[in-house]
């Protein structure tokens, strides 16, 4: 055994990488710096250049210039007139905040009780879930399409079922996860001070798990909001206001011509909000859809 | 009763069960009896059709090509994907200043839909006035703007190299994310043994992070393989698969069957299925879910 003040120097360096002298050290600080503002650069600059186009008066989209000589907002403000992207906004809010809350009234209790309870067909459902985390829409698309027209449910709440369905798996994972660390001991505690097992529940347990709920919360509410395929094939045939925004935006593609400007308006009125919401979770979301597999 | 207590789980894991049977595997089950019949493109159903859409499938001339190019495209992405994430989670792993707002940048491509992302490409690589004509042209490597070699997209190899590039661009943050999680599970201590062994710094990376990262990158890589090879928006915004079905791959083959003849699009979904299907296994003998089911 090493003695604590060793072994608590450890835990601390546990995941720094390792140091070399310490002189040679300001100039290599400096390059990494260099070699990661670059990379952000690079991972920003699409992002930004769509900016550059939804701000381009519409008259300077044909000449060959990297910004325009002066930024304009018509095509924020016409984007609510012209097209039916309010309409739309309300479909992908309804699909993305439907689908996130039936996602956790689903996977808490199955995240629960997998968690604290020892049964059988527990391996299975896990397995089971583990399996449907590999499944995309996409490779059953036409199952999907033909089982959800079939049964004349509109695209609407389909899209609602169909987008709780695939998030599933990354929510019962990472809060599995949360409810596996906290102690069963705290819930037996405020079990006998008169809680009650529903009110241990509500007032100890669901509290300690509030970040997982909430990672799980908002990766659904995102992949939903940014489904395109399943929302494309569903909603084909539906009026412009009625589609989801990914496929909304498609409206501005014409045949011979594509509409940039307003594409690239609508573009960062659907991107934004999420780019922010997934900032809050970006810690923990690696660990959700990588659960099962590394320790 | 007995007997009773043991179907308390189901009442937890009920709801779960019930979303995933919906949404996930009675699909499947309309999607192998479709490929089955004779359906047209309206959905209308003619009558059970034997193995014939599995034998019109694959006498089709591009069903080869299309499966060959659909093997090089998540290969060729894939690959190169994990291996710039493992340079760029080495770089992100290093203490600098204001490493936390370059992580934000970092995630960006991951939080954005596809779609969108996809479409900020197709308008920079347009041939008269698109971002990165204009740039290559002030360097001097597109000779003249609105000219054939301007025209990336319209040429089958370029175009797939460009689209291969922006798959590779949206899978970089999760890859990069789930390898720098390895990374901060491996304690500084493996390092200093390895440096009093005498290893210099890239012996050490070869002999001691790359053994160690293992079961992260194989994650990474096994989750990546199944996005890539269900991806459809980046396809489908640059090129639709054209011209013809030259830069297709099986997904974008089986979207666009769909439009024609429901009944081998279905044969089409069936056999991407069956390949998802093998990758699953594969990824389920090789990662150590149950350990952490069990623990």
């Amino acid at each position: 055994m090493i003695t604590t003040t060793k072994s608590t120097e450890r835990v601390r360096g546990a995941s720094q990488p390792p140091t070399r002298t310490r002189s040679r050290r300001p100039l290599r600080t400096w390059l990494i710096a260099c070699a990661a503002y670059l990379v952000a650069i690079i991972f920003l600059l699409p992002y930004l250049e769509m900016l550059v186009m939804a701000g381009r008066p519409n008259n300077e989209l044909g000449q060959p210039t990297i910004l325009p000589s002066h930024f304009t907002v018509a095509n924020f403000t016409s984007l609510w007139s012209a097209g039916g992207l309010g309409g739309s906004i309300g479909t992908s809010l309804q699909i993305a905040a439907g689908a996130t809350v039936i996602v956790l009234l689903v996977a808490l209790p199955a995240a629960y009780c997998t968690a604290r309870r020892r049964f059988r067909g527990r391996t299975a459902f896990l397995l089971l879930v583990l399996a449907t985390q590999m499944f995309q829409p996409a490779a059953m698309l036409v199952g999907i399409q033909r089982e959800f027209t079939n049964f004349g449910i509109p695209p609407t709440l389909s899209l609602v079922i169909i987008n709780a369905g695939f998030n599933l798996a990354f929510a019962v994972w990472i809060l599995n996860a949360f409810f596996s660390s906290i102690p069963v001991e705290l819930e037996e505690a405020s079990m006998v001070d008169g809680l009650g097992r529903v009110g241990a529940l509500l007032r100890i347990t669901l509290p300690l798990a509030a970040p997982g709920i909430v990672t799980a919360l908002i990766f659904t509410f995102i992949s939903a909001w940014n489904e395109f395929l399943v929302a494309l094939t569903l909603s084909l045939g539906q009026s412009a206001g009625q589609q989801p925004l990914t496929v909304a935006i498609n409206q501005y593609i014409g045949e011979y011509s594509v509409d940039w400007g307003h594409l690239f308006a609508a573009g960062l009125v659907a991107t934004v909000p999420v780019i922010i919401l997934f900032a809050f979770i970006e810690r923990r979301v690696v660990s959700g859809l990588t659960a099962g597999a590394v320790k | 009763m007995p007997a009773l207590r043991r179907l308390v789980p189901l009442l937890w894991l009920g709801p779960a069960i019930a979303l995933i049977g919906v949404v996930v595997l009675w699909p499947v089950v309309v999607m192998v009896q479709s490929s089955f019949q004779q359906i047209g493109g309206e959905g209308f159903v003619a009558g059970y059709n034997g193995t014939a859409n599995y034998g019109n499938l694959f006498r089709e001339p591009d069903f080869v090509p299309v499966l060959l190019r659909t093997l090089v495209w998540v290969v060729a992405v894939v690959v190169v994907t994990v291996l710039l994430s493992l340079a760029l989670a080495q770089l992100f792993h290093q203490r600098f200043p204001g490493r936390r707002v370059t992580r934000w940048a970092l995630i960006i491509p991951w939080a954005a839909s596809v779609m969108m992302t996809a479409l900020i490409f197709k308008w920079a690589l347009d041939p008269n006035v698109g971002a990165i004509n204009v740039i290559l042209h002030h360097l001097g490597v597109v000779k003249q703007l609105g000219s054939s070699q301007a025209d990336w997209l319209g040429n089958p190899t370029s175009a797939l190299a460009w689209m291969m590039g922006v798959a590779v661009f949206v899978s970089l943050p999760f890859t990069t994310y789930a390898i720098l999680s390895g990374l901060q599970g491996i304690p500084a201590d493996v390092y200093e043994a390895a440096a009093l062994d005498g290893a210099t710094s890239w012996k050490s990376y070869l002999e001691v992070t790359l053994p160690l990262l293992r079961p992260a990158i194989l994650v990474a890589t096994l989750i990546n393989v199944i996005n890539v090879f269900n991806s459809f928006p980046i396809i489908w915004e640059m090129t639709r698969g054209g011209p013809g079905y030259e830069t297709s791959t099986s997904t974008i083959y089986m979207v666009d069957l769909k439009q024609g003849d429901v009944g081998q699009s279905a044969a089409m979904s069936v056999i991407n299925f069956l390949l998802v299907i093998v990758i699953v296994l594969v990824y389920l003998s090789t990662t150590r879910w149950k350990e952490q089911v069990d623990q």
